[in-house]
């Protein structure tokens, strides 16, 4: 059976979820051959074995922490002339993307990035796209060389299937364009102890009518009640209330959960771009001809400020 | 000597009008009202930052597109670009993100370049790949996404916010640079630059000028294919109530229902 080379996206050794739900879209292509590179590439092993890894090919240097995005594309390279896959999978993270583009290039490929489905097809995998904000869904494919496919989170079940996830050393020799860009220092995030936006399967977002830094302790207690990430329109970002690492839309995160609470958010085209292929959609705005509620499966004309804290209330009574 | 900043600049359709495709499968770039792609105006504001901040620079202003793209030069020369290229041929059309790379790179050779400043991506496509394609095909480093930049003493630094850290990164020119929306508002173009931009050099190139054939580019050239688009179909109307004091009470029932709680 043909291989499919995976990109493991993990921090120190913890794969994250993103590459699990590559691993499920992997095996209706193939047989997943997972590589990670940098600190803590082997402990990646387990997970992925579990998930379905035949091979888990690992690599770590210090070049991948210190340079940015071509080390890694100089180590993908490397696995796809080890391993010659059929397709090349990679998670849709705004670096991921970056590595799987100058991969494709080198290889003579062509590139679908933010698939949000794929499927094996006669001729090669078909991703599925959804484009414009969301207002088409489209069906491509790649024509020319070894399909190299970004995909985005959420889009595919994580699933156990044990595998043998053999550990290989991958062999690397950095290209001399690989030390281009220094990464002088690294603030790594604090955690908010809340889900990864991205792959939350509940996300609870503040907009304007927020109106404050200090009042998105009540976005905050829902999400909590709700086990969810929190998420907020570019325009409380940019109103300096919450940062711009949680801001959901076109120039943001990009998200799709099971279901996604906007409050005192309009639902402008840019914010849509972010959120609309959530499968629930909940808005709770004061104004009945906010376009938010063009999408919602259930809307609250209503005061941000008493429905929102009745809710969490109202969650934690029947939590009992 | 003076510091050769060239932006990259895409014309697209407006993402408040009703964008679609072409019986091509290509994106409809005739039905809908165009523009210079807002994420772009953010590269060519830090262009001019950067330029102001050097003794002695140029900045200019490149697209690959229509003839319409020409007003997003004409845009970015009002906000103060010196000069601006234009490619465009017919063989153009349908052209994938390695294909206009491949334009993009060898335009900017050829314009000659220091500096280049591209957005973080286009508002259409969305892909956010040129940049880093860009990149690879002229050999330069990648300082990409950044939210903040400099340029001093040949070494560029810039700010770049990731999911897990961000990270203060360097490269010596000639590089590449991609900034985002967080990098500062971009700045209106006045009456005398408008007025200015009228004035300015728009060259115009074809693919012959940049020694590319009509095979490497276009439909023909395009190393993927859209096989299917489809409206996404409307959402069925959702329930909407008004909140009486109760709405609260009324969504939790309503995410019970659904066994979110
Ligand atoms: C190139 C570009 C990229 C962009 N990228 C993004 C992006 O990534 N993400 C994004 O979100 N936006 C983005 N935008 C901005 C976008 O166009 C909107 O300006 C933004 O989404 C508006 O945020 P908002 O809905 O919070 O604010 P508004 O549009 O001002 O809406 C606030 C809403 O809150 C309601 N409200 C006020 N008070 C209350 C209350 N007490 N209770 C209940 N409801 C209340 C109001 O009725 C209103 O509907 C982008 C714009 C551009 C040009
Ligand atoms: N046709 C084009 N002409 C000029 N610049 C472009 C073009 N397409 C993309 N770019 C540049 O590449 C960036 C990212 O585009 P994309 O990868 O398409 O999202 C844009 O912000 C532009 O700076």
């Amino acid at each position: 059976m043909a291989e499919v080379l995976v990109y493991v996206d993990h921090v120190d050794g913890a794969v994250r979820k993103p590459t699990l739900e590559l691993l499920t879209l992997a095996r209706r292509l193939g047989e997943p051959v997972a590589v990670a590179l940098g600190n803590g590439a082997a402990d990646t092993a387990a997970t992925l074995a579990e998930h379905g890894a035949v091979k888990v090919l690992t690599h770590d240097a210090s070049e991948y922490a210190d340079y940015l995005v071509v080390p890694k594309v100089d180590a993908l390279q490397a696995a796809h002339e080890a391993v010659s896959p059929a397709a090349v999978l990679v998670p849709s993270s705004a670096e991921g993307k970056e590595i799987a583009a100058r991969l494709a290039l080198r290889i003579g490929a062509g590139i679908i990035t933010d698939a949000v489905d794929l499927e094996a097809g006669d001729e090669g995998p078909v991703a599925t796209q959804s484009v414009f904000a969301a207002s088409f869904t489209t069906k491509s494919r790649v024509i020319k060389g070894t399909p190299v496919i970004t995909v985005k989170p959420n889009s595919a079940a994580v699933e156990a299937a044990p595998a043998a996830g053999a550990v290989e050393a991958l062999a690397v020799t950095f290209s001399d364009k690989a030390t281009g860009t220094k990464v002088t220092a690294r603030t790594p995030r604090e955690s908010t102890g809340r889900p990864e936006l991205t792959e939350a399967a509940i996300v609870v977002s503040g907009g304007r009518g927020v109106n404050g830094a200090e009042n998105f302790a009540i976005i905050e207690a829902l999400a909590d009640q709700l086990g969810a990430a929190v998420g907020a329109s570019r325009a409380a970002v940019d109103a300096g209330w919450y940062p711009h690492t949680n801001q959901v839309g076109q120039t943001g995160k990009s998200v799709s959960p099971q279901l996604y609470i906007a409050n005192g958010i309009s639902g402008a085209i840019q914010h849509r771009a972010g959120m609309q292929t959530s499968k629930t959609i909940v808005a709770v705005n004061k104004d009945a001809e906010a376009p938010i509620f063009e999408l919602v499966d259930y809307g609250v004309v209503g005061d941000l400020f008493d429905v929102v804290p009745q809710l969490t209330e109202e969650i934690k009574t029947r939590k009992g | 000597m003076s510091l050769r900043i060239v932006v990259t600049v895409k014309y697209v359709p407006d993402a408040t009008g009703d964008r679609h495709f072409a019986d091509d499968l290509t994106v409809d770039r005739d039905d809908v009202d165009g523009l210079l792609s807002e994420l772009d105006e953010y590269a060519v504001e830090q262009a001019l930052q950067i330029a102001d901040e050097a003794d002695d620079a140029e900045v200019t202003v490149l697209t690959v597109g229509p003839e319409d793209a020409k007003d997003a030069l004409r845009k970015a020369l009002s906000m103060g670009a010196d000069k601006a290229i234009h490619v465009e041929d017919d063989d153009l059309h349908g052209t994938d993100a390695i294909g206009t790379s491949l334009v993009l790179a060898k335009a900017i050779e050829k314009a000659g370049f220091d500096l280049v400043v591209s957005g973080m991506a286009s508002t259409d496509g969305t892909m956010g790949v040129v940049p880093a394609l860009v990149a690879e095909r002229l050999g330069v480093p990648q300082v990409t996404l950044l939210s903040e930049v400099s340029v001093e003493d040949g070494t560029v630094k810039g700010r770049r916010d990731g999911d897990a850290a961000s990270e203060q990164l360097e490269a010596q020119l000639p590089a590449l640079v991609s900034v985002t929306d967080q990098s500062g508002e971009a700045r209106y173009p006045s009456f005398k630059g408008i007025m200015a931009a009228k004035k300015k050099p728009v060259e115009s190139w074809d693919l012959s000028d940049l020694d590319i054939e009509a095979e490497e580019v276009g439909l023909d050239g395009a190393f993927t294919k859209v096989e299917t688009a489809d409206a996404r179909p409307a959402r069925t109307a959702g329930t909407i109530v008004k909140d009486e004091g109760e709405g609260g009470k009324q969504l939790a029932e309503f995410l019970a229902g659904q066994k979110f709680i």
